[in-house]
């Protein structure tokens, strides 16, 4: 394992290596709240950073796997193709914003705005959610063991979202769905895969109502 | 963008070193805007029937004494001052308001940075660096301080539309973020009697304070009124002669952290801001709710 101090090296210097890496694991120490660390890695590496990290962490990650023991801020993996993230703190807002892929794990809470125009990421929050969370969700799955603020997936598209606490109000065109097997499944396998220890029959799945996807009079007042 | 910080002293002890640990705060927000800075710096009080007061000149040789002398016969009582780059800090014995229409009479082109008991504010044009060596700031002390580096977006780059603004006495506001209805609130404002300096949203916003304090407003009152009233993105941070108080508007757009130790509050719009406070690791850290007022004040 490589061990990269920021205290001694620039993002920069960090971010080029990882770069220019097609393997191999780096321990990251010092982050000090620096922006944009490990950012845009490209292959299968092991990236650990040690203490809180700024805006737009293991943003546009493909295949890497980046831990973070300590906070994120605004925008950690978003972007994100592939690979995994793991937050071992709390995390900012837009979490995973229009990520496309891959898995990001937060134990802790995410403030607002978690999952943002979501893509395909699968995004399971340990915590709890802040207002607007999954905004113009299109694909993928937003699991959260604790409670969602107020507007869960207001103009939601395809993304599911799983929530086993209070939910504060649903946003326009989000409704609560029925929880069949295969969303349970689903579920189960995502919070086997992120070591949270919680039972899928605890959840309820809420969903787009699709009725914002063409313009309509009728709806008129909700856009 | 712009950047904000607060700094409020539990442990008194600290007290000699509040400079010392904002300036690195204040500067490590430099790249939020590096457009002017300016900080309030809470320190002492002044003595019974004697009101502290900031005053700035663009000029560097302005005849601070000659307007000392001049306030002195006016008001017929004791003026103390020293002055610090484009600053003064006046101590004149009176009332504010009556102090405040005599300034105005005298010296037009004088700016009156703010008024009270406690309350110190500088700020100037240049990047937070500049401003933090330009006014000597890492040697000051004091109980609490907020801060602010600009990112001009809606009024000029003058020293006078560099935050934190002041319009009420011990009063004052720093802001990141936008107000879209201060036109109107401003008119309204002016209407009850408070005076604007500038074109600037924030300055609004202190003057809405102003007002509700004026009216007996509690300033956690006044901030939870504020949601109501003022419409746009705000994470503020205010100071007043005994703390500090941090507002975010319910939609939380513009960033904030707050972290918590035995010595101190601290508040930053990124966490990186503050690295440098003693005990960080250890703090209690978290991102303000939206539209939740926090408060904190000496007793």
């Amino acid at each position: 394992m490589t061990t990269i101090d920021l205290e001694n090296s620039t993002v920069r210097e960090l971010n080029r290596e990882l770069h220019t890496a097609s393997a191999g694991s780096w321990y990251v120490k010092n982050p000090r709240g620096a922006h944009a660390l490990a950012v845009g890695l490209n292959a299968p590496l092991y990236v650990e950073i040690v203490g809180h990290a700024g805006y737009y962490c293991a943003g546009m990650n493909q295949e890497a796997t980046v831990i973070v023991k300590g906070n994120v801020a605004t925008g950690v993996a978003e972007n994100m193709m592939s690979g995994r993230v793991h937050v071992h703190g709390h995390a900012s807002q837009s979490a995973g914003a229009t990520a496309h892929g891959g898995l990001l794990i937060i134990d802790g809470d995410a403030s607002a705005r978690c999952g943002i125009s979501m893509k395909g990421i699968n995004i399971v929050v340990k915590g709890s959610v802040g207002h607007m969370s999954a905004f113009m969700g299109q694909a993928g799955d937003l699991v959260v063991l604790g409670d969602a603020g107020d507007a869960l997936g207001d103009s939601l598209y395809e993304a599911r979202l799983f929530v086993r606490g209070k939910v504060a109000s649903l946003g326009t065109d989000c409704v609560e769905k029925e929880m069949r097997s295969e969303h349970l499944t689903a579920l189960a396998e995502l919070l086997r895969q992120s070591g949270a220890d919680a039972d899928p029959s605890e959840f309820r799945r809420y969903g787009s109502s699709r009725k914002l996807y063409n313009f309509q009079r009728d709806n008129v007042s909700h856009y | 963008m712009c950047g904000i910080v607060g700094l409020f002293l539990k442990n008194k002890k600290l007290e000699p070193d509040l400079g010392a640990l904002l300036a690195p705060m204040l500067d490590s927000m430099c790249g939020r805007g590096p457009d002017s800075a300016g900080l309030a710096i809470y320190d002492g009080i002044s003595p019974a029937g004697v009101v502290k007061i900031s005053l700035q000149h663009d000029d560097l040789a302005y005849d601070w004494a000659k307007l000392a002398d001049e306030l002195e016969t006016r008001i017929k009582g004791k003026v103390q001052y020293s002055v610090n780059s484009t600053h003064a800090l006046f101590f004149v014995a009176g009332e504010e308001s009556a102090i405040r229409v005599i300034l105005r009479e005298i010296a037009p082109k004088v700016a009156i940075m703010s008024m009270g008991k406690r309350i110190q504010i500088m700020k100037e044009t240049g990047t937070p660096a500049e401003v933090i060596a330009r006014f000597g700031v890492s040697g000051m002390r004091g109980s609490h301080a907020i801060a602010h580096t600009r990112m001009a977006t809606e009024s000029a780059v003058t020293t006078a539309g560099s935050h934190p603004f002041s319009t009420g006495s011990d009063l004052c506001l720093v802001h990141n973020g936008s107000l879209s209805n201060h036109s109107r609130l401003r008119t309204n404002l002016q209407r009850e009697g408070i005076v604007f300096s500038t074109e600037n949203d924030t300055e609004v916003a202190a003057g809405y304070l102003a007002n509700r304090l004026q009216h007996g407003f509690s300033l956690q009152a006044a901030l939870e009124a504020s949601l109501r009233d003022l419409d746009g993105f705000y994470t503020f941070a205010v100071g007043t002669a005994s703390g500090f108080a941090v507002l975010r508007d319910p939609i939380a757009c513009k960033p904030a952290v707050l972290a918590e130790t035995d010595d101190y509050v601290a508040m930053a719009s990124e966490y990186r801001a503050l690295t440098s406070l003693p005990g960080i690791e250890h703090a209690r850290l978290w991102e303000p709710e939206p539209a939740v007022v926090y408060n904190w004040s000496h007793s």
